[in-house]
């Protein structure tokens, strides 16, 4: 056991470091990520322990970003891109899925992309315009992308390791208002050994409905399961993990058991990874439900100023106002 | 990099008569006539062996295009993207590859496919839509037809980033890389953030332009106010442009910036200034945008006619060679149309084939669908 307290940041930093050691294909690209480590830091120190050529800072141009790791991964490399901020991937949009996503279907299985695009995503922060975006249903929406998103640092740091492992192009989110959250880590333990990157989890067990979140909201979702139970309500949280593919077999035997499910998401609700949850819930478990699939989600409004996000991100209230109307169908 | 390239000069002679506007300053081996001029910075030294293969290569891309137009209009394509007046440029671009290196194409370059060695079916299940190129473009050194314009232009340079990774330059046996493009794709963003990407970096990549002076129907000035070539300096390589018409010139100008970029010395844009004979594909209806006056001033400075004239000119080849190498091509053509006609349509389960390397259970889901739902129909009235 080497049970380490990392902030989701570090553990991320960690995994990076990691992948690095494993193999010498690995290569970071990104603006900023080298001396400054990224502007959250989550490169911190791994160019001057890999040097320039395995930590690369790019020019300020996130198409080009995309569009050369391609290059590089076609000539064997295993890039993994950092976008700086969630609402400035779309300059990169056009290569993530019309190259990216494409390109081993357009190659009849000649090709692979492995690479990652890490994102940081989603609001409460306090930023401006453009850095508190929920991007990932366009993502989720293409295939030829696999999306995952982790919530806790146990997670960021194995998780960043098994996309990097991986054959497919991923795009990576990290919660970024959660990038300080703290959490035990255990380092010893190999990536075979722990919960695989597209597998969701159940993350609090409860009997009369389920919760679930992915990446920020997860703690969210949690939180209002401890204050439900002080209102003698158990509720089942999961974790979803990876958004594309998604793995909702423990969200339909959990469904089975609770007849309830909300799902909670800050980015807009509709079209919304809820939406598509709602859907398959519905098809899987249509006898099991004792009232509609509620989603609790970001408005479907552009993300607005800073000072109003607290009333725009889905909250603890938000969640047990759904669970009360849950159980008042 | 090549002494001048920066500032090509104009070689003598080949100024356009019968009230056509003047040439622009190029890099010209061989006029119009099919007179061998010389030129400060750049020279060929073909044997007449290699020089009656240029013309092979030129006749036999053309009539391989021909036969894929005509596949279209019967129907057996479903589109056709024609290279006709674009042949020197890819015949010399292409025949200055060495081996090692890796080109990225657009979905035009044919010709350039064929000169690598691959065989020219390669492309055609594409056009056909049996699929959407499907060939290794590693093993390949080619790779796949790119239809989003300029996209491959990143590509080939990050290709070439890995490539200095890899210390694969610096030496005569160096890598190099060549990524083709028209003069629309010197608009879009990501040609512009290539330049950038290969200029800092120092990639070696060469950035060959076959300026056929449109877009669709779009004319060059809707797309630059300066020369393309000239857009180099500003991201800090040189530029040069070259008579895209002239498969001598064509040849030495890349020959020389792709050796140039395996010794480690970056990237160079060449344009290659020439004309779409044809339409933009096979939907497009040029009269609507062009006169004809202007094709056929472009006729008279017809890629292969040039050849042709030097050969003869020279006694380096005969009537019975061409006559030969006329036969040859519709040949090799007559096989292609069959080879096109015997291809199969593709199996329904290639939808659900190599969306990703390690699977997805949704991927999985949804094929056994299909599967079950097309078994219902078996022998049934659908």
């Amino acid at each position: 056991m080497a049970v380490e307290t990392l902030t989701l940041g570090k553990a991320l930093n960690t995994g990076l470091r990691r992948a690095m050691e494993r193999d010498d294909k690995v290569i970071l690209m990104g603006e900023d990520i080298g001396k400054l480590g990224g502007v959250f830091r989550i490169t911190d120190g791994l160019q001057k322990d890999f040097g320039e050529e395995r930590v690369i800072d790019t020019p300020l141009a996130e198409s080009g970003i995309i569009g050369t790791a391609i290059g590089l991964a076609l000539r064997g490399y295993r890039p993994v891109c950092e976008i700086q901020f969630d609402g400035f991937v779309y300059p990169a949009y056009d290569q993530i899925v019309s190259q990216v996503a494409k390109f081993r279907y357009r190659s009849r299985g000649h090709v692979k992309l492995p690479m990652v695009i890490r994102i940081p995503f989603g609001g409460g922060i306090g930023a401006v315009e453009h850095h508190s975006e929920s991007p990932e249903a366009y993502f989720s929406h293409t295939a030829g992308l696999k999306v995952v998103a982790c919530s806790n640092p146990e997670d960021a740091y194995f998780m960043i390791q098994q996309a990097i492992a991986s054959e497919d192009p991923i795009i990576f989110l990290e919660p970024k208002r959660r990038y300080w959250e703290k959490g035990a880590v255990d380092t010893a333990l190999g990536l075979d050994a722990v919960t695989p990157l597209h597998s969701s989890r159940v993350v609090r067990s409860g009997a009369d409905a389920t919760v679930v979140a992915y990446g920020p909201m997860v703690k969210t979702a949690l939180d209002a399961a401890t204050a439900a139970q002080e209102d003698g309500r158990s509720l089942e949280v999961i974790d979803l993990r990876s958004l594309s593919p998604m793995d909702l077999a423990p969200v339909f035997d959990s469904v089975r058991r609770t007849g309830r499910l909300i799902v909670v998401h800050e980015a807009p609700g509709n079209l919304g990874m809820g939406s598509e949850i709602a859907a398959r819930v519905t098809e899987e478990c249509f006898y099991s439900l004792e009232a509609p699939v509620l989603r609790v989600a970001g408005y479907n409004t552009p993300y607005p100023a800073s000072r109003l996000e607290e009333e725009y991100l889905p909250d603890l209230d938000r969640v047990l106002d759904a669970v009360d109307r849950s159980f008042g169908w | 990099m090549t002494k001048g390239a920066t500032a090509p000069r104009r070689s003598g002679g080949s100024r356009g008569s019968g009230g056509t506007p003047p040439e622009p300053d190029y890099v010209q081996l061989l006029t119009p006539d099919g007179e061998r001029v010389s030129h400060p910075d750049y020279s060929v030294d073909f044997s007449d062996e290699e020089l009656r293969g240029l013309y092979r290569d030129l006749v036999t891309v053309r009539k391989l295009d021909a036969e894929a137009t005509a596949l279209q209009r019967q129907g057996e394509l479903g589109i056709w993207a024609s290279l006709l007046g674009q042949e020197a440029a890819q015949v010399g671009s292409g025949r200055a590859l060495r081996s090692q290196d890796m080109a990225f194409p657009t979905y035009r370059e044919h010709g350039v496919l064929y000169c690598r060695g691959i065989d020219p079916i390669m492309p055609l299940s594409l056009f056909r839509g049996v699929d959407q190129g499907g060939w290794d473009p590693v093993a390949n050194k080619f790779n796949l037809y790119t239809i989003v314009i300029g996209a491959q232009t990143l590509h080939a340079t990050g290709y070439a980033m890995g490539i200095a990774k890899d210390g694969k330059v610096g030496t005569d046996d160096g890598e190099a890389v060549i990524a083709y493009f028209g003069d629309g794709a010197t608009s879009q963003g990501d040609v512009n953030e290539a330049f950038i990407w290969s200029s800092v970096f120092h990639a070696p990549v060469v950035f060959f332009c076959q300026n056929n002076q449109y877009a669709i129907s779009e004319p060059l000035e809707r797309q630059t106010r300066i020369p393309l070539f000239q857009r180099a300096a500003g991201f800090g390589f040189p530029g040069v442009r070259v008579d895209g018409n002239d498969v001598l010139a064509c040849y030495a100008v890349t020959r020389a910036a792709l050796d140039n970029a395996r010794l480690g010395q970056g990237p160079t844009l060449i344009e290659a200034y020439t004309y779409r004979m044809g339409a933009h594909t096979t939907s497009d209806d040029p009269t609507r945008y062009r006169v004809s006056s202007e094709v056929e001033a472009w006729q008279a400075k017809d890629p292969i006619a040039r050849v042709r004239a030097l050969l003869t000119r020279e006694q380096i080849a005969s009537d019975d060679f061409f006559d030969a190498v006329d036969a040859d091509a519709k040949a090799e053509a007559v096989r292609l149309r069959e080879r096109v006609l015997n291809m199969p349509d593709p199996d329904p389960s290639q939808i659900f084939e190599n969306v990703y390397v390690e699977g997805s259970p949704l991927v999985d889901a949804e094929r056994k669908q299909f599967e079950a739902y097309a078994a219902s129909f078996e022998g049934g009235a659908h």
